[in-house]
């Protein structure tokens, strides 16, 4: 818990400092590039987790490393809380802004500074967009692996904040297993640098411990990620089950066949309706659950492991409702692209089946895929609210999609206690509250039900270490800091309802 | 010196508590790191082993920090898996906490990562006697500070490894190996370049000097058996430029020279072996101070990690100065039980506020 005097201080003091330090901004900073006025402060009240919404004192673009350290270093002298914010895809309110605190805006500090393909790295700063590295690379071959849905328009800083993932860590990782080094302004001004180029170190890893710390630990300024080659040969299967279940455990005979896919993953049949409503990607409309699996690798070697793959999908000693009753395999590139056209658009697409909606993200062991399915059937059923499921059945990474209508009274507040209800089944059965979007604001009452009272605080202690003023996106991660102004119901994020970004 | 063997958890606690400067010991196969200096705890670990949890069909397990990995090794190959970050030292004695606080991974990680790469739960005692739990037992986790990762190197000076999670591959049915030898190191480098950039998968990609000032490189490749041959084929096809000759490994001849690497056997006798983090890009600064001296060169992991051996009574000065020179850093793996870590790492600020906050009295050394 939190210290309840350091908490309150930034309350204390705001009204006392707010001039002075908007004044100091002002002058570290040119025109234009700090915030105040009502209309300029509104697109950054919320992120994608639109149920929360606050309006920061002022938020900073700057354009330059100096100037973040500049603003990082007024905010500590005059105890000011502040956000670190990309592009505010964030789906657990991880780039909320604070009451009294200002948000850093880093989409300008969107350099390359450094591609070295041969060397299989690039140098890029906070600002730069996930897809933008890869783009930039693929005339050598390489692309940068993570690849959250939101990779169009999601920045490296944000992914780093919070450890992104994305449909293909089974093989790969998530973003931190992807940074090698970073350029780090911690709370109180201090400039660190961590890691380097090497895919080695000596030493404790303490890049590993950055990412993902949630911006509590400060703001990455210069990152150094690790590139991998572009396969050879992608090939992908799309099987159509009768059942979710039967889905569930192809997954699991999948794992244990000593194939190791770039990716695996499941759609269940309002998934698919909302999918085929959106994109229409020609999936099978009468599944009950389509699994995804995907081969990368050299073509000589994916084939052979591909005819592997589908002898055991269609292993004939199953049990007919055990085996898909549809198989389609991507003959080109094109059919390829469609398969992951309709599963990455499925999130959005749901909007399409419900007025609202909300977003878990939960991690459950991948060999209880199926016990945990039936689960969200039955609290499904006790609640009375339609759950969608696309998930990343590889790694055990669910994504339930609670369907309500934010107009029926009480409706919003089932679908919160349904949503808290999946959180437990996770923790229960031995999984984890989040698999790639982060505690944030969303998730942060669960993180002391997922860990003791020692491990909290000695995760405490490591956040004061770095932030004794605790200024650094206060309120994420840790229950009990001050809580946010929430409103019922949820909206699509902009680039959401424009179809340019995607929720899982 | 006070040894202390724990047999459980609530012991390790105690031990922590009430002693003022530990140092931790597992297997004891990298005595360099583990043997504690005069006025310091001995903490013997060896009690702590055995597999807590192993589900197959998981590809994860659990299990205390002193558990040997030749045990995990044998029971995950049992079930077609294995460790792909290839730990080190395995037929010595080295334990899994061993090998995270160590980092000491070998060539085979160059495929999937290292050591961080697979680690995804550990539970410690701080330098406050607390026990503490990180990560967890799933593959995909993003709840909390990732303190498996910050484990991963830690030498003991964080807190004392009790029990890790780490999850697991499948294992490649086969394997074949390629050697390819190149009269100079620009020809040898140019060739790593193009594997760089090029769509080959390849499990290791090790270089070392020869003789004369040839060099080869080492490619190792896993899968279906049958498939292996024409793989091979096409890596020798794209690597003929440059090359001045081949030869290939297979079956119990490939597998004996791999695991003599991960071994360290390659280390003549009494020379200690230092651990220098770098990037292919270096090494011909690297080597040009080092070619006509009595150092043996590995430089594994696709060019990222040098390991450098030492003649004996070589001043640990010079190699620090090497290193320092270079802008290097640099871990005495194997040699003189001594401060292990060569030079200035960076982040040391960082590094401090962490320590302050899980080892604030300074207990571990």
């Amino acid at each position: 818990m939190p210290d309840a005097t350091v908490s309150s201080l930034g309350a204390q003091t705001v009204g006392e400092v707010t001039g002075p330090f908007l004044a100091a901004l002002e002058q570290t900073l040119p025109p234009g590039r700090v915030l105040t006025r009502p209309a300029e402060l509104i697109p950054y009240e919320s992120d994608a987790l639109t149920a929360y919404r606050e309006r920061p004192l002022a938020v900073v673009l700057p354009e330059t490393q100096d100037e973040v350290v500049s603003v990082v270093r007024l905010c500590h002298r005059y105890g000011v809380p502040f956000v670190a914010r990309g592009s505010g895809t964030s789906l657990s309110g991880g780039s909320l802004p604070v009451p009294g605190g200002i948000v850093i805006g880093l989409n300008r500090l969107n350099r390359i500074v450094r591609l070295d393909p041969r060397q299989r790295l690039a140098v890029v700063e906070p600002g730069v967009v996930n897809l933008a590295i890869s783009q930039a690379v693929a005339s050598y071959g390489l692309y940068y692996a993570p690849d959250p849905s939101s990779q169009p328009v999601c920045t490296i800083g944000g992914n780093i904040a919070f450890n992104s993932g994305g449909a293909h860590c089974l093989k790969y990782g998530m973003t931190s297993n992807h940074v090698l080094g970073l350029k780090a302004v911690l709370p109180d001004g201090e400039v660190v640098t961590l890691g380097g180029e090497s895919l080695e170190a000596v030493g404790p890893d303490l890049v590993g411990l950055f990412v993902g710390c949630e911006g509590l630990f400060g703001v990455a300024l210069e990152v150094t990620v690790r590139l991998v080659p572009r396969p050879e040969c992608y090939r992908t299967v799309l099987a159509a089950y009768r059942s979710l279940a039967a889905a569930g455990a192809a997954v699991s005979r999948v794992v244990a066949s000593g194939l190791l896919p770039g990716a695996i993953e499941i759609m269940d049949a309002l998934a698919i309706a909302a999918a085929e409503a959106a994109v229409k990607a020609g999936y099978p409309q009468d599944a009950a659950a389509l699994l995804i699996v995907e081969l990368e690798g050299e073509t000589v070697q994916v084939e052979k492991e591909f005819a592997y793959l589908l002898t055991v999908l269609q292993d004939p000693t199953l049990a007919a409702t055990e085996r898909p009753y549809e198989v389609r395999v991507a003959q080109s590139e094109v059919e390829r692209l469609a398969i992951w056209k309709g599963r990455k658009a499925a999130f959005s697409a749901v909007g399409r089946l419900s007025p609202d909606y909300i977003v878990q993200d939960g991690v459950v062991p991948r060999s209880r895929l199926g016990e945990a399915l039936a689960e969200i059937e039955r609290l499904s059923k006790q609640y009375g609210l339609r759950v969608a499921n696309v998930f990343h059945a590889g790694d055990g990474n669910l994504h339930p999609l609670i369907l309500y209508d934010g107009r029926e009274p009480g409706a919003y507040e089932r679908a919160e206690a349904l949503a808290a209800a999946i959180t437990r089944m996770c923790i229960a059965m031995g999984g984890s509250i989040t698999g790639e979007h982060g505690v944030g604001m969303e998730k942060r009452a669960f993180l002391p039900e997922m860990f003791g009272e020692d491990d909290m605080e000695a995760m405490q202690r490591l956040r004061r270490a770095m932030d004794p003023l605790e200024l650094a996106n206060r309120g994420k991660m840790f229950p009990g800091d001050p809580t946010a102004a929430t409103r019922p119901g949820w909206l699509p994020h902009p680039l959401e309802r424009a179809g340019v970004i995607s929720r899982m | 010196m006070a040894i202390l063997q724990p047999t459980s958890l609530a012991d390790v606690q105690d031990a922590v508590r009430q002693s003022e400067r530990i140092r931790v010991r597992g297997g004891g196969s990298k005595p360099a790191l583990s043997t504690a200096a005069d006025g310091v705890t001995q903490l013997d670990l060896a009690a702590l082993r055995g597999v807590r949890e192993y589900e197959p069909q998981e590809l994860v397990f659990t299990a205390l920090a002193a558990t040997p990995v030749a045990e995990i090794e044998a029971m995950l190959a049992a079930h077609g898996q294995y460790l792909p970050f290839d730990p080190l030292l395995v037929d010595r004695g080295a334990t899994l906490g061993g090998v995270v606080a160590a980092n000491t991974a070998g060539s085979g990680r160059f495929r999937y990562g290292g050591v961080r790469d697979f680690v995804i739960g550990v539970r410690f005692v701080d330098g406050r006697g607390d026990l503490i739990r990180g990560g967890g037992k799933v593959v995909k986790n993003a709840a909390g500070f990732d303190l498996p990762k910050l484990m991963v190197g830690s030498l003991g000076r964080l807190g004392v490894l009790v029990e890790l999670s780490c999850k697991v591959f499948p294992r490649p049915a086969a394997y074949a190996s390629l050697v390819v030898h190149f009269p100079a190191l620009p020809p040898a480098l140019e060739a790593l370049y193009r594997l760089n950039t090029s769509a080959f998968d390849l499990e290791a990609l090790d270089l070392a000097p020869t003789a004369g000032g040839a060099l080869a490189l080492w490619l190792r490749i896993g899968g279906p058996a049958d498939v292996l041959a024409e793989r091979l084929d096409r890596l020798q096809n794209a690597l003929a430029p440059g090359a001045m000759g081949f030869a290939r490994l297979q079956g119990e001849e490939e597998a004996h020279f791999w695991r003599e690497r991960r071994e360290l056997s390659w280390v003549p006798s009494d020379f200690s072996l230092v651990k220098v983090p770098i990037t292919p890009g270096r090494l011909p600064d690297l080597e040009a101070r080092l070619a006509t001296t009595d150092v043996v060169r590995l430089y594994s992991v696709g060019g990222n990690l040098a390991w450098l051996a030492w003649p004996p009574h070589s001043p640990r000065a010079a190699i620090q100065a090497l290193l320092n020179e270079l802008g290097l850093t640099g871990m005495m793996l194997l040699g003189s039980p001594d401060e292990p870590l060569l030079t200035p790492l960076p982040g040391a600020a960082f590094f401090h506020r962490v320590k302050q906050a899980l080892d604030p009295d300074g207990r571990f050394v």
